[in-house]
């Protein structure tokens, strides 16, 4: 992506979220709460971060690649098993993946 | 409202917005060694104020991926935030600096410390807590990350992929009460792992989040009856409160 690309990106993504925000205060209630699109908008955060929990430990541009990240995954699921905090958690999981390429794994 | 009760709800919310604040960090290391400029992971941070969001967005530049992509991924994660003003919209003032702010700061930490709160007035001093003081520390961080990203040659050796990784689990974790919404993760993360070979970084997580939409119309549970969906909705944000207080 080429810088004024990126600029026009971040604003645009930025703005959206701004107007997303802005609209939820503006929808009327009847609409929302139909089953159906309330259901719908209730599921998809879960769809989207487990997809994001994926690409983010498993993927690298179009390939799938398993490496470090999966050690520090690993140890985060047994944390938050655990009910350790979200902070510790996500230091131990970068610790853990900083140690794993540090002992020479991916 | 008794000062207790809001004083309590009142340090929930300073809680949140430090230990929220501290992952920026994270979140600009990431976006500074990705090509983002410092000033555009402070726009992002000041103006998208959305984590999941800037993460996405982030991950997609990262990866190579298109404007198109980074934007619309960081837009349909944050579709949430719509949600959240739908349930608050009642207990908050509209319109000027104040309607703005309002809107500035719906997320996920402010939504969930408002409504776990009992009354209107209780909700009111949740929501602005939580939102102001992630969005102080959430911003400081940020500055402060991306001088140790620039500093940083590697940010892969001192794990931050990994990190990044974890925070999205740590963000599903609380979500994963219902065998049903395992189903949904299970299914939505495979679909994203079989499409990456196949099409440009950022539009498998799209194309996953259309499962949801398929899982809308499968019968509901075991039993076949239904929660409210104003109660499911609810409970879902304050077991996320819960995992991250």
């Amino acid at each position: 992506m080429s810088g004024g690309m990126l600029w026009a990106a971040v604003i645009a993504a930025s703005l959206l979220s701004l107007g997303q925000k802005w609209l939820g205060y503006q929808i009327p209630a009847s609409f929302l709460n139909r089953p159906r699109i309330s259901r719908i908008l209730s599921l998809m955060p879960i769809a989207l971060l487990a997809a994001l929990v994926a690409t983010q430990t498993l993927t690298s541009g179009t390939s799938v690649v398993v490496d470090a990240r999966i050690v520090g995954a690993a140890v985060a699921v047994v944390l938050l098993w655990r009910r350790a905090p979200f902070l510790l958690v996500i230091i131990a999981a970068a610790a853990a993946t900083a140690l794993t390429r540090l002992l020479g794994w991916g | 409202m008794t000062a207790e009760a809001a004083r309590t709800v009142r340090s929930r919310g300073r809680s949140i917005g430090f230990a929220t604040g501290l992952y920026a960090i994270s979140f600009s290391a990431l976006a500074t060694s990705s090509g983002l400029s410092v000033l555009q992971a402070v726009v992002l941070s000041a103006v998208l104020f959305s984590g999941g969001s800037q993460f996405a967005f982030v991950g997609v530049v990262a990866s190579g991926g298109s404007a198109v992509s980074a934007i619309s991924t960081s837009t349909l994660l944050g579709i949430r935030n719509t949600v959240y003003g739908i349930s608050l919209t009642p207990v908050l003032p509209r319109g000027g600096l104040r309607g703005l702010a309002r809107s500035v700061l719906t997320i996920d930490e402010s939504a969930a410390n408002a409504l776990a709160a009992p009354t209107p007035e209780l909700q009111r001093v949740g929501f602005w807590s939580a939102g102001i003081w992630v969005y102080v520390w959430w911003n400081a961080f940020t500055v402060l990350g991306a001088f140790l990203g620039s500093w940083m040659s590697d940010p892969g050796a001192w794990g931050l992929d990994g990190a990044a990784a974890a925070a999205f689990i740590a963000l599903l974790w609380p979500r994963l009460v219902r065998r049903e919404a395992v189903a949904l993760a299970v299914a939505a993360a495979f679909l994203a792992l079989i499409l990456v070979p196949l099409m440009p970084p950022g539009l498998p997580v799209i194309c996953a989040a259309l499962v949801a939409v398929l899982f809308a119309f499968l019968p509901e549970g075991p039993t076949g009856a239904a929660p409210a969906e104003g109660s499911s909705a609810a409970a879902s944000v304050s077991s996320d409160e819960k995992g991250r207080a």
